[in-house]
């Protein structure tokens, strides 16, 4: 509860501050507010409280809270004169920002599903309006506009399905739909499968996964890329946790009823996703077709449910969020050198800023999943997951998936190493610096000692 | 046990120092790899021959997962981690003459590449075995990359597509062999005691083979590999035929005949099939090469082709073979590699028409080229001639057909080496090639330790085959008595 309290009134504060031209405070006030929320989220560590049973903020919901927040509070400090380049309001951005973010803790600490309906609107709502801040800008309205249309479309689909499960188990708390289940376990009502299917339905809009994912690469690309960072790896983060708190949670007794659907959602976001990418000419495009491709590994926690699952899933989060954020802030700035976010514009980068160059490197590796970064180790857990009933097929099918994806992230590394270039010499602000160190640091250790992260939950 | 995490670690911390020094990389990777090779000669001196796996390191590392960090030596491993250390400083010290841009990063990433190599012909933990599979492609793949020839871009994404395919394949492998196992770890000997009936054993087999087929490389896995060698620096293409093949072979012994002795059984002779294939195909095609680089890329085909025939032969000899071959092939590959790229890198090209009458005006060079193309073409008296005279007696007393054909490999190959050599350095100087030196420093100290190994090991291979007699004979032990228990 103190996180979201936290969250929601340094939003206010600093809409306040905004109100009253204090631009420079914005950053920091920020920044102490996630903080905060942040040391919260340590504090209530196997705490497991249930609130007004609502919320439970058990070590699930604080360790992708905690994956949230600190990828949120990275993106915050690639701000530095992002926002102030474009607009004057620039408070607005902030705030709009933390309320998702607010919604997003709610998203992953719901224990009732209206509670969930509300945070993913929150959540929404506020992503709506960041996709299409930049007002005079075509894309980026187009994008607001299409993520508007298709978001109220997929909460249709969720609503939907709300409202079924509840005509058939009379309730909206997850674990008195489970106990339903559980005790029906031969005469569920009828109208619980269309239910679950409804709500698959709607959250794979939300994740972006295939054949649900068409607003992404337009939206992606048509807003800011800094909105375009949080958007594919915070919200994806807790949209995956809402996600699993539903499926293997709630619904695990009727696996063998969702899992045949799913997988067929795994193969094709997994395929789309893949062999989309591999044809993109421009950087943005192609990590947004790869995030699609990542929702399909993450659906693979979900295919054989383990205690594991969900920590499975927050390793790959992890990984992915950090190596994502590591890849945008190289683009915002070579966006803002060269005005181009097309692979040419990074030839050459590796001579003149070999660490930027090398942190972009790091980011492509541990994406293509690479030992030694973290993202081997996520995707490792998920093949491994999978295995658990031998279901080598679709590890295959993985298998070759990775290989499309090693020819696509390689192109980055390709374009940054081995291709001259106009050889800009960027300048790269302090913060950037700390975001890219700090990200790099994290996706190292996570890779070599993943000790750390893997008993979390 | 601290003395093989100092061999293991060493490399590494080389190459982050290596990596910060800028101009005197050169010189800084030089004292590592040294004292690297010291190390390994201090090892394999307190090193005791028998079949016991000794300098054991078993730390936990993920232990949620099963992971440890199980490391040891027994007398394969020995054999394999002198020949890294080895080679490692011999390719570091033919570099000299090139003036890479950015060293630093070069020579970095060689010893990074060296550690990985050491993991994998140390590890006894499946997991940690596929962390030094990868981490020793990746520094490669940079090397290629950045510091090859023409079309390299599009050529190393050939190679490192292949091998990465095949080392997810083997990781499935892994992954399946852990969840078979009722301790749930990777340890090695836990892999060795697991019964699993003859389709697991098949399939597993094929996940295995593939990755060290493709590393080695078996025909018909093998269409990476010369094009790579040709656009790879003179560097890379020695690390990639002297050290990194062994990758595959060291596998194939290690890994694939102990945990699955039945689906050798069952597909063995096909992979002796494809081995011999491997050796007759590539001979052939070396013959009609042009470019003497891709010569050798071809003649290293068939050498390895054989080597994996005496593998899957499975008997005592074509083991043995395996072993001594696997460290001459690794010197001589390195040598012949060394003195086409000092060609190259004095008259820019390694096309065979245009070279002629080197002999004349770089005497030493031509005698030295000569003692490594004997060793390569198994004279007896040279390190080759071990090898392959056990090599071909092992795959004998498979089937005598079998070394018929693989014996082919010696004819073949003398006849297109020798074919090499006398076009390259005999004959009439041309325009081009009068203008050609001498070796000198460096490349003398480098070619002369080549040439003093390969004639040593011929006179003297016992050393060696005493090294890895016991080691392989317990091998051989442990799998025809599994192989019992399944039949």
């Amino acid at each position: 509860m103190n996180i979201i309290i936290t969250i929601s009134i340094t939003a206010f504060i600093v809409l306040y501050a905004g109100l009253f031209k204090a631009n420079k405070a914005l950053l920091p006030l920020t920044v102490v507010g996630l903080l905060t929320a942040l040391g919260f989220t340590f504090c209530a560590w196997n705490g497991n409280a249930v609130h007004f049973g609502m919320m439970q903020t058990d070590n699930f919901a604080l360790a992708f809270s905690g994956v949230c927040i600190i990828g949120t509070l990275l993106i915050f400090l690639l701000t530095q004169n992002y926002f102030h380049a474009k607009s004057d309001n620039i408070a607005e951005y902030y705030t709009l920002i933390l309320f998702a973010l607010a919604g997003m803790i709610m998203m992953v600490s719901y224990k009732n599903m209206a509670m969930l309906f509300v945070g993913l609107e929150i959540m929404s709502v506020s992503l709506y309006i960041l996709a299409g801040i930049r007002k005079k800008d075509f894309a980026s309205n187009e994008a607001s506009l299409k993520y508007f249309l298709m978001g109220a479309f997929s909460t249709g689909f969720l609503l939907f399905g709300i409202t079924l499960i509840y005509g058939a188990t009379g309730s909206f708390d997850l674990d008195k739909i489970q106990a339903y289940l559980v005790d029906h376990n031969t005469s569920v009502s009828p109208i619980f499968y269309p239910g679950v299917i409804l709500m698959m339905i709607g959250l794979c809009f939300k994740i972006g996964a295939a054949p649900f994912h068409f607003w992404t690469p337009d939206v992606y690309e048509g807003s800011p890329s800094l909105i375009t960072t949080f958007m594919s790896t915070v919200v994806k983060t807790a949209g995956f946790a809402a996600f699993l708190r539903l499926f293997a949670g709630s619904f695990a007794p009727l696996h063998d009823f969702w899992v045949a659907p799913l997988m067929v959602i795994v193969c094709l976001t997994l395929f789309i996703g893949n062999v989309t990418a591999l044809f993109q000419k421009n950087f943005k495009r192609m990590l947004a077709y790869s995030s699609i491709s990542h929702a399909g590994y993450l659906l693979f926690s979900l295919i054989v449910l383990t205690k594991n699952s969900g920590n499975n899933v927050l390793v790959y989060a992890a990984a992915y969020t950090f190596a994502s954020i590591i890849a945008f802030a190289v683009l915002i700035l070579v966006k803002q050198k060269t005005g181009s976010d097309s692979f040419e514009s990074f030839n050459g980068l590796g001579k003149k800023n070999p660490l930027v160059a090398l942190s972009l490197t790091i980011a492509m590796l541990s994406l293509a999943g690479i030992p030694l970064t973290a993202g081997f180790i996520g995707k490792y857990l998920m093949f491994l997951n999978v295995m658990t009933q031998y279901k080598t097929l679709l590890v295959a099918f993985a298998i070759l998936n990775a290989l499309v994806g090693f020819y696509y992230y390689f192109k980055v590394i390709v374009a940054v190493w081995f291709k001259d270039g106009a050889e800009t010499e960027l300048s790269t602000p302090v913060q950037y610096k700390v975001v890219l160190l700090v990200s790099v640091v994290i996706t190292l250790i996570l890779g070599i000692y993943p000790a750390i992260i893997l008993n979390l939950i | 046990m601290e003395q093989l995490l100092l061999l293991i670690f060493l490399p590494l911390v080389g190459a982050i120092i290596t990596a910060f020094t800028g101009k005197s990389a050169k010189i800084v990777s030089t004292v590592f790899s040294v004292v690297s090779l010291v190390l390994a000669l201090v090892i394999a001196c307190n090193f005791i021959p028998n079949a016991n796996t000794q300098f054991e390191v078993n730390l936990p590392w993920i232990a949620e997962l099963g992971i440890n960090f199980h490391a040891g030596i027994d007398g394969i491993s020995m054999l394999v981690v002198l020949l890294t250390n080895l080679l490692v400083p011999i390719i570091i010290l033919s570099s000299y003459k090139h003036d890479y841009k950015n060293p630093a990063a070069f020579y970095g990433l060689i010893l990074f590449m060296q550690c990985g190599l050491l993991l994998v012909f140390t590890a006894l933990d499946a997991f940690l075995f596929y962390i030094g599979w990868e981490a020793a492609l990746i520094p490669i793949y940079f090397i290629c990359a950045i510091w090859g020839g023409k079309d390299r871009i599009r050529i190393n994404m050939k190679f490192f597509v292949y091998t990465i395919a095949g080392s997810l394949f083997m990781l499935m492998g892994i992954i399946y062999l852990y969840l078979q196992n009722p301790a749930h770890n990777f340890d090695i000997q836990a892999f060795y005691a697991l019964n699993l009936d003859s389709a697991q054993q098949g399939w597993i087999f094929w996940a295995f083979f593939i990755a060290f087929a493709i590393k080695m490389p078996i025909f018909p896995f093998h269409t990476w590999q010369p094009d790579t060698y040709t656009a790879a620096p003179a560097q890379g293409t020695m690390l990639l035929s002297g050290i990194m093949l062994k990758m595959g072979i060291y596998g194939v012994i290690r890994w694939l005949l102990p945990i699955v002795p039945a689906g050798v059984h069952d597909w063995g002779q096909l992979a002796i099939i494809l081995s011999i294939i491997g050796i007759v195909y590539a001979s052939l095609i070396a013959f009609t090469q042009k470019d003497a680089k891709r010569l050798v890329a071809y003649s290293s085909i068939a050498h390895v082709g054989l080597i994996a025939a005496g593998i899957f032969a499975f008997n005592q000899q074509g083991m043995q073979g395996a072993m001594v071959q696997m460290l001459s092939h690794g010197i001589n590959v390195v040598g012949l590699f060394f003195v086409l790229d000092i060609i190259f890198s004095r008259l820019k090209t390694n096309k065979i028409e245009e070279l002629g009458g080197i002999a004349k005006v770089a005497p030493q060079l031509a005698i030295v080229f000569l003692i490594i193309v004997l060793g390569t073409v198994a004279l007896p008296g040279t390190n080759g001639f071990i090898g392959e005279f056990l090599l071909l007696m092992g795959v004998y007393k498979y089937g005598i057909w079998a070394a018929a054909i693989a014996g082919l490999t010696i004819i073949f190959g003398a006849v297109y080496m020798l074919r090499m050599y006398q076009n390259v350095m005999l004959g009439e100087t041309n325009s081009l090639t009068i203008t050609f030196t001498d070796i000198k420093g460096t490349e003398k100290l480098v070619l002369y330790t080549i040439c003093a190994l390969i004639i040593v090991l011929g006179v003297y291979p016992k050393p060696i085959l005493h090294l890895t007699e016991a080691s392989v004979q317990h091998l051989l032990e442990q799998v025809n008595q599994k192989l019992n228990t399944v039949n």
